[in-house]
């Protein structure tokens, strides 16, 4: 079994990342604005992050079905393989979850999600006033879901870095390798 | 002379007799538009508005029509757009409450297919606007559709800040649906 990661999987791993940390912050923000151009730019531009992180996220399920990842270190107690496995296949769901249920949010709300102002996704739903509040409540609650596990996942990264002093931050993040 | 006025009299004797259609069908008309914002087309429509419309089926040309839309119910597509529409940098609803078309000439096109000339009025601005239809006969009335492009900042709506056309785009869809039949 492979002792790290594909470059692919890194790769994969930290623009879903980013991308998250910069839709996850503007979506916060955008929504209490006042209605304003500022206003409708950012929204788009939420959109067209949460389409790619889905298309990425598309991508890096088909990669990780195909590539197996390193194993877990044997030093890790077998509630925490399953935690930390748990955890990933939480945030593989929720990768490809949020962004569906902000597309349907926007078809229910009658707006179509037009990809970087060029590719039109299709329109699932009609629009729905009742179902496009509800779906806002649900992209709102796995957003939070999310967060929350992403910082355990964080929190769990440091952890093996700085206290176990294992390899498990360093075969995401191949920098840190070659330091030591 | 006294003779030259009888195909006058007789011509609006039989524009206004049998063949003439003018009375509007509210449940069956509609007055919808489509403006791109973000590139993202989005629905609206004007849920109030009257049409006087007088059309012989025989002979569009001669038919005429004064739609008036109250622009204090129109749907934008959002709560957030109905909410900023009044205002003056948009439609300025408090000095310009109504929208209206007058038609001053219609032409045939084609087969069913008409254009028909006037004047569009819209926060105090009047400018003329072609508006291509097709007429058809249904089940006892006239159904007349068409669309027409318009330039919303032509007409001064949306301006300020909203007049950046990557945001909001200059040109609005709109569409008309009128089913105008006999005085019941
Ligand atoms: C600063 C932020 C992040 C850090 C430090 C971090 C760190 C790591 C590390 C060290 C691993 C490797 C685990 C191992 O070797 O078994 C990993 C895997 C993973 N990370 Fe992150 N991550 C971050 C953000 C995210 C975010 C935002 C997501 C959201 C999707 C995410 C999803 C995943 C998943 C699904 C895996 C499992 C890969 C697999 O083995 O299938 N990570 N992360």
């Amino acid at each position: 079994m492979a002792e790290r990661y594909t470059r692919t999987a890194i790769l994969l791993h930290w623009l879903i990342a980013l991308l998250i940390f910069t839709a996850f912050p503007l979506g916060i923000y955008m929504h209490d604005l006042p209605f304003s151009p500022d206003k409708l730019k950012l929204y788009s531009w939420h959109k067209w992050i949460g389409v790619s992180i889905f298309l990425l996220a598309i991508v890096r399920l088909t990669w990780r079905a195909t590539h197996r990842p390193p194993a877990l270190p044997e030093a890790m107690a077998g509630w925490e393989k399953f935690a930390a496995r748990a955890v990933h296949f939480s945030l593989y769901a929720l990768i490809i979850i949020i962004p569906l249920s902000g597309w349907l949010m926007s078809s229910a709300k009658g707006f179509q999600t037009v990809w970087l102002g060029v590719l039109p996704l299709p329109d699932l739903l009609s629009k729905n006033k009742e179902l496009g509040d509800l779906l806002k409540e649900i992209h709102e609650v796995l957003n939070f879901l999310m967060l929350g596990l992403v910082l355990a996942h964080i929190g769990a990264a440091l952890k093996h870095h700085f206290i176990q002093r294992d390899s498990i931050l360093s075969r995401m993040l191949p920098m840190l390798r070659k330091k030591s | 002379m006294k003779y030259g006025l009888l195909p006058v009299l007789l011509l609006c004797f039989s524009s206004a007799t049998a063949e003439e259609f003018n009375t509007l069908r509210t449940q069956q008309s509609s007055v919808t538009f489509v403006s791109k914002q973000m590139g993202v087309p989005v629905a609206g429509s004007f849920n109030k508005f009257s049409a006087d419309i007088a059309v012989n089926p025989a002979k569009p040309e001669t038919g005429s029509a004064r739609i008036s839309i109250d622009l204090n119910n129109m749907d934008a597509g959002s709560a957030e757009a109905n909410d900023e529409l009044g205002s003056r940098s948009w439609f300025d609803t408090r000095q310009h409450p109504v929208a209206r078309f007058v038609s001053s000439h219609v032409t045939r096109t084609g087969d069913d297919r008409y254009e028909a000339l006037g004047n569009m009025t819209i926060k105090g601005k009047t400018l003329s606007v072609k508006a291509p239809f097709t007429l058809k006969r249904v089940a006892g009335t006239v159904v007349i559709d068409g669309v027409f492009p318009i330039k919303r900042l032509d007409y001064g709506i949306g301006t300020g800040i909203w007049a950046d056309t990557s945001v909001v785009a200059d040109e609005v869809k709109i569409t008309f649906h009128f089913t105008v039949g006999k005085p019941r």
